[in-house]
This record gives structure tokens, sequence and C-alpha cells, in this order.
């Protein structure tokens, strides 16, 4: 099926803007685009007047449950989910059951999403085997298969000795290693950020330094190793303040944030809400308000969903026994363009950090409107609204930290090489 | 005119509901101490006493208040030590909703606990201490103790001593004292002494003679062992050295200072037994029986509405 997008909005590569025009899909790919294209034989047409049509989003962090966890999350509810909110790559943590520490569970990975036809997965290799934080997993083998970095997931790789050894290793292969970045003595046990806050909730806490601690410790070993280090949802001024400051000096190191880090802060968890519990936990507003700034700066390199399905009986616990973790595929687009509305950034700004910056991260041709691309697109309005309501989410999970919020920026449709996949 | 469901902890209450309680409070210490009963104000109401956490103190405090006015009074023991406590705690809650009871006071070793089951169960849901959090009735009675010896709830300096990082009872007292305006000291190591809890009203102190001067009342706190393997504290010994309330530390205080302790109690540990016994100075014994009327107190209040 061949469709010409007309009189939208697109983003316009070359010049990093939007455009107002028609943009051409035929056989799967982006034959063309520009102020006007006609009307070419043979094509469906979609008008929409006043839409944004953007590559489909590239999600750099999400859980899927499967294998393992699949009461929570199944590969397939996520493609629901990820369709409903225009995410067409998403790659996958490695920390399901079995975790993804051999090359055939890669294969598995990758064919179980190519089997939704509405989403690419690339899955994350195990930064050591089982997530157990005791020896590499074979990094040559797995990135042969597919594997695009290497990271033990939700899970802090706490030994300095082993962090140098897995940086090095696999600075071999031209490899990165992702960290979830918390010092996992401090971290140990906690359930919010420390504050006043916990401190009257009677809830253990750790401290917003446990961050930067871990940060500061990877970036030196990054320098000595000569490896590459990603942080995964960053989400303190102090931990953003170091990265700023080694990007600058030359050293190989990213970081990625997620939406509740930029929209939430820790009063959301006020009367022990434990969809608001997440790992790293929600942060003063001090260190939300840095976040938006490093989005801005082009500190942080993408924004990630940061998914992580959790079923209600994770969820519906005293606060300290809750599961962490919040679903983020619906919200993802949304709660982002949120920033845009609010001024913090524009919307190239903010679509790029969704689809071109974690596509060059990742390596892969995504994330671009460009001739001859692969036509994975997503169409939506910025300015018709939803309500975020846990319960009536695409997908199985239902744990979302943003429960009852309205947000702008409604999928119109979602396209996956050429076929649409929603809407 | 506002009214309450539940009493989960002293955040949420006002000076006025406070004041209230406390002079329900004192009629029924009265009553108490005169032998009568009034078996009729919850006579055919169901009170559960659903515990989490081993206290028999506070378990018993309640029964005997349900019991005094009149209800029937179930006693639940719930073992905490299988990880699947969280299932435990919204299963008893379903079963509780069948069993239609109207007052269930709930202790957990979770924070938040009863507000989790306030939002499931159909029943009154009064606190009796979640985790570190809250423990209202505690804040009440020691209010009320404090009240009676010092003629009023307000201007006075008092002094919280100890673990007041793991302390509910520590957190519902600075809640309520400031509230009613009083001035509130912590006293402790640093470890056990969180800083950002200064608020308005309250402050910190490391050394118990400069925090103890000019302190109306001496509140000590129970030590936890776990708090020495944790690391927070090197020794009992050396606690009790700093920290430990004996009667040169107590000369600090002022003349009249009184004593207070929610109990259990560590002799020689946060407090010796010098002080604990001392009938002029300590209040420990008052407070107990002022929990049975305070417990009282916010039966009859819950049960009638809650209003304010």
């Amino acid at each position: 099926m061949n469709i010409l997008f007309s009189k939208i909005s697109y983003l316009d590569p070359s010049a990093q803007k939007l455009s107002a025009g028609d943009v051409l899909v035929q056989d799967g790919v982006i034959a063309d685009f520009g102020a006007s294209l006609g009307r070419p034989d043979g094509v469906e047409v979609i008008e929409a007047p006043g839409a944004v049509l953007a590559p489909g989003l590239v999600d750099l962090r999400a859980s899927l449950g499967e294998p393992g966890y699949e009461y929570r999350e199944t590969i397939e509810s996520a493609a629901e989910a990820a369709a409903f909110g225009g995410i067409t790559t998403i790659a996958v943590l490695p920390d399901s059951a079995p975790v993804i520490d051999d090359p055939a569970l890669v294969h598995l990975i990758t064919t179980k999403g190519a089997q939704t036809g509405s989403l690419t997965l690339l899955p994350y290799g195990a930064a050591t085997r089982g997530c157990r934080g005791e020896e590499l997993a074979e990094y040559g083998l797995l990135k042969e298969a597919g594997a695009v970095a290497f990271t033990d997931g939700a899970k802090a790789l706490g030994s300095s000795r082993l962090m140098r050894l897995a940086l090095s290793y696999a600075a071999g292969f031209g490899a990165r290693i992702v960290q979830h970045p918390e010092d996992v003595e401090l971290a140990k046990g906690g359930a919010a950020t420390a504050g006043a806050r916990a401190t009257w909730m009677g809830l253990p806490a750790i401290p917003a330094a446990a961050e930067a601690i871990c940060v500061a410790r990877d970036i030196r070993l990054a320098e000595l190793s000569g490896g590459a280090v990603h942080f995964a949802h960053v989400t303190t001024a102090e931990a953003l303040d170091l990265i700023r400051r080694a990007k600058e000096r030359g050293l190989k190191v990213t970081c990625d944030t997620a939406p509740p880090y930029f929209d939430l802060n820790e009063t959301a968890i006020g009367d022990y809400r434990t969809y608001a519990k997440l790992s790293p936990p929600l942060r003063a507003e001090n260190d939300r308000l840095a976040v938006v700034a490093a989005l801005k700066d082009g500190t942080i390199d993408a924004i990630a969903s940061d998914h992580q399905p959790r079923d209600a009986d994770d969820k519906r616990l005293p606060f300290a026994d809750a599961a962490p973790g919040g679903a983020g595929l619906a919200t993802l687009l949304g709660i982002t363009l949120a920033q845009v509305q609010n001024g913090a950034l524009t919307l190239t700004e903010a679509l790029a950090l969704l689809t071109a910056k974690p596509a060059d991260w990742l390596g892969i041709k995504a994330g671009r409107i460009a001739r001859g691309a692969i036509a994975d697109l997503v169409l939506f309005d910025p300015e018709r609204s939803w309500q975020v309501q846990s319960g009536k989410l695409p997908g199985k999970a239902q744990n979302t930290p943003f429960d009852g919020r309205a947000v702008e920026g409604v999928v119109l449709g979602t396209w996956k090489a050429g076929k649409r996949v929603f809407g | 005119m506002a009214s309450f469901k539940h009493l989960l902890g002293i955040e949420g209450l006002n000076p006025v509901a406070v004041t209230n309680l406390l002079d329900l409070a004192e009629s029924y210490a009265l009553l108490n101490r005169s032998g009568k009963t009034q078996r009729d104000l919850l006579r055919g109401r169901t009170l559960i006493n659903l515990f989490f956490e081993d206290s028999t103190r506070t378990r018993t405090s309640f029964e005997l208040a349900g019991r005094r006015l009149g209800a029937d009074v179930v006693n639940m023991s719930v073992a905490t030590s299988s990880v699947t406590k969280g299932e435990t705690l919204l299963d008893t809650a379903a079963t509780l909703n069948a069993m239609n009871c109207d007052l269930l006071v709930v202790r957990h070793n979770r924070s938040g606990a009863p507000a989790l089951l306030a939002q499931k169960v159909g029943a009154s849901v009064i606190n009796a201490g979640d985790g570190t959090h809250e423990h209202p009735t505690q804040a009440l009675l020691d209010a009320l103790t404090m009240r009676r010896n010092k003629g009023r709830i307000s201007g006075l300096t008092v002094a919280i001593c100890g673990d007041v990082a793991h302390s509910r009872v520590a957190r519902s007292n600075i809640l309520l004292l400031t509230m009613m305006g009083n001035f509130v000291r912590l006293i402790g190591p640093p470890t056990l002494v969180p800083g950002n809890i200064a608020t308005s009203g309250v402050e910190v102190f490391h050394d118990m003679k400069k925090g103890l001067e000019g302190a109306d009342i001496v509140m000590m706190l129970r030590l936890q062992k776990e708090r020495m393997t944790g690391g927070l504290i090197p020794s009992m010994r050396e606690f009790f050295a700093y920290y430990g309330l004996d009667r040169k530390k107590l000369s600090y205080a002022k003349p009249d200072a009184l004593v207070l302790h929610p109990g259990p109690m560590n002799r020689g540990v946060e407090i010796d037994s010098a002080v604990a016994d001392d009938a002029v100075r300590s209040r420990i014994t008052e407070q107990v029986e002022m929990g049975v009327a305070v417990r009282m107190a916010v039966l009859d209040w819950l049960a009638r509405g809650g209003v304010v």
C-alpha cells in the first residue's frame, strides 16, 4: 500500500525543523517529501491538517515482561501499547526470566518483535551472566547475535572492579555498558528519595547523592578503561553536572532520562501511591528542573519510556513492599510534549530526543524522515488531549504514575514499514 | 464542621479536634478511676484489633477501651514472617469487610499500611502504629499526660530523645506538639536524628546537656537492638553514656521536668531505673493509664462520626 500524507507538518531531517507539505510512502519506504507532491495514482491519501508526522519513536529502554513475567506484560500486549504511543522500535532490557545472556535468547527477542508486525525489538545483552553481577556475559557472541549494548537492567553494576572489567572488555567489541546509576549500598532497601517527605512518611530513603556517587565512579572508570558508559534514567542535578563535564572533556559518556523524572517530583508519592514508586525514586523539585534543563542543553541524549510493567499484586502493597516501576509506553509522547507546551523544549528538540538521537545511539537507520528510509511513522495531533487512566491504557500494564493526568498530543496513526498498525 | 472516618495519624487533625479528644479522654480518665463504665456507648459494635506486629501493651489498651464502652472486641494477630505479608493485608481486609466490623485497630510494621487498609475496608481504621510513620493515640495520650501535669498543652518545651529516625511515636508527637504551639527539641546522635525532620518549632541537638536545658518534659524513645547491628551506633554502652537518661542528665532540664517513655523500656540503655521509677519525676505509669482513656475517647468519637 502506498500512502500520501497530505497537508501535514513533518519533521524535516536536513533542517531539523518542521516543514509543511506532503510525505509519500511507497513499498514501505519514504519515497519523497516536499511542499506539494500532487496526487500520484494508486495512493491512499491521508489528510490531517494541523497534525504532525514524525518518525516512529525509538524507545531506548523498556522491560516487556516476556519471557518470564507474562502476567505483567507480553510482547504482544506491549506492542499494542507501543503502537498507541507511536513507538515503532524498542531496546529491550535483559533482566527477564531467563536473563538475555545467551545468543539464542537475543534471537528469540528479535524474532518475537518481528512477529508482532508492528514493532522492532532490539535486545540489550546482560552485562553479567544472569544479571547476577558476578561474571561478565559473552559480549562478542551476544553482539554478533544482535545485542545493542550491555546492562544488568534495573540492577546497578555495584562492584568497581567488575564495572572496570565490563567497560574495558566491551570496548574491545566497540560496545557500551549501560548503568542503572545507583550506589548499591546507599540505595539498599530504599523506597523514596531522601528528604523531609520520606522522613515524615516514615519511608526508607535513598539519598540523591547515591546517583552522583555511582556516576562519578563510572565516569572515572570509563576514563581508566577507555570504555563507553551510558547512564540510564538519570534523575539528579548533581549527576547531570558530572555527565555534562565528562562530555565536555570528550569522554565516551552518554545518558537518558524518562518522563516521570522531568514531569513529576517526590510529591507524587503522597498518600503512599505505589504507582509513583519508581527506581530510581522520584526526586525533589530542583532535581526535576535540572533534568528539564539537561534535556534542553543536550546533556541528555534520549528520552526513554523506562516502561516497567507491574500488575495489581505487585503494587497493592504497603509502599516499602511494593515493586518499583511505572508503565510508560502509552504516555512517552504525551508527557514529553508537555515540555513543548510549557515552552521548555521546541517540538523538534523534543522529537529528536524520541527519534533521531536514540536511533543514532543505537546505530540504526530509524528515527528520520529521509528518502529511502523505512516508513516507520507516527502521525499525531499536538492540540488534541486525552486523559491517562489506569485500567484503560492499551496493553496489559496499567501501573502508570500519570494516572488521572490530562495530556496533549493524540496519536492518530502509527505505521510500521508503511503498514498501518494503529489508528 | 469536618468529620473524620479514620484516625490514621496526627497529620490531618486540627487543634480543635485534638482539644476535643483530650477533653473527652479526660472525662474517661475520671470515669475509669471512679470504677464506673459506659457499656451502652458501643453496644453491638465490633472492634477488631488487627496486629501484624507484636504489642501486648497497645493491644491490651485498645481491648480494655473497647470493652469498657461495651463493644465486642476481637483480637487478631497475623504473622508477618512470610514474604506474602502484603497479600495477607488485603486478603484480611476482604475478610473483615465480610464480618461487618465497625472499628478496626491496626498495627503494621510498614509505613502506610493502615492507610492502604482504610481504602479497602468499610470500618473506621485506627492506626495503632505503622512502621516508622505515625502512632497517633500514643501522641494523644502523651499530650493528655502532659496537660494533666502541667495544666496546659501549649508553650511547653518538650525534649524527645534517642532514636527519632525510626520512631513513629516521635513523628506523631512532633506533629501534635508543634500544632498545639509547643517547642520541640530532638536529641540524639546524627545517625538517629534526621536533619530534615526539623520544621518550624523544632530544633535538633546532639548533646543532652544543651538539648535538655529548660525542658518541661523529657520524652525518651525506645532504642531497638537492630540499630546496633545496622551500625547506626557502635554500642549500647556508648549510647547510654551520651544519650541515656540518668539523674545527672535529667538535672540539665527544669527542676520540675517530667519524664515520659512510650514503653516498653530498655532499662540501662535509654533510661536508668533510678529515673524510670522516680515517683516524683516519672509519669510513665500514668501514660499507660491515660492510654486507655485516650483510646476510649478515640473509639467513642469515631463511632459517633468523628465530627469536629
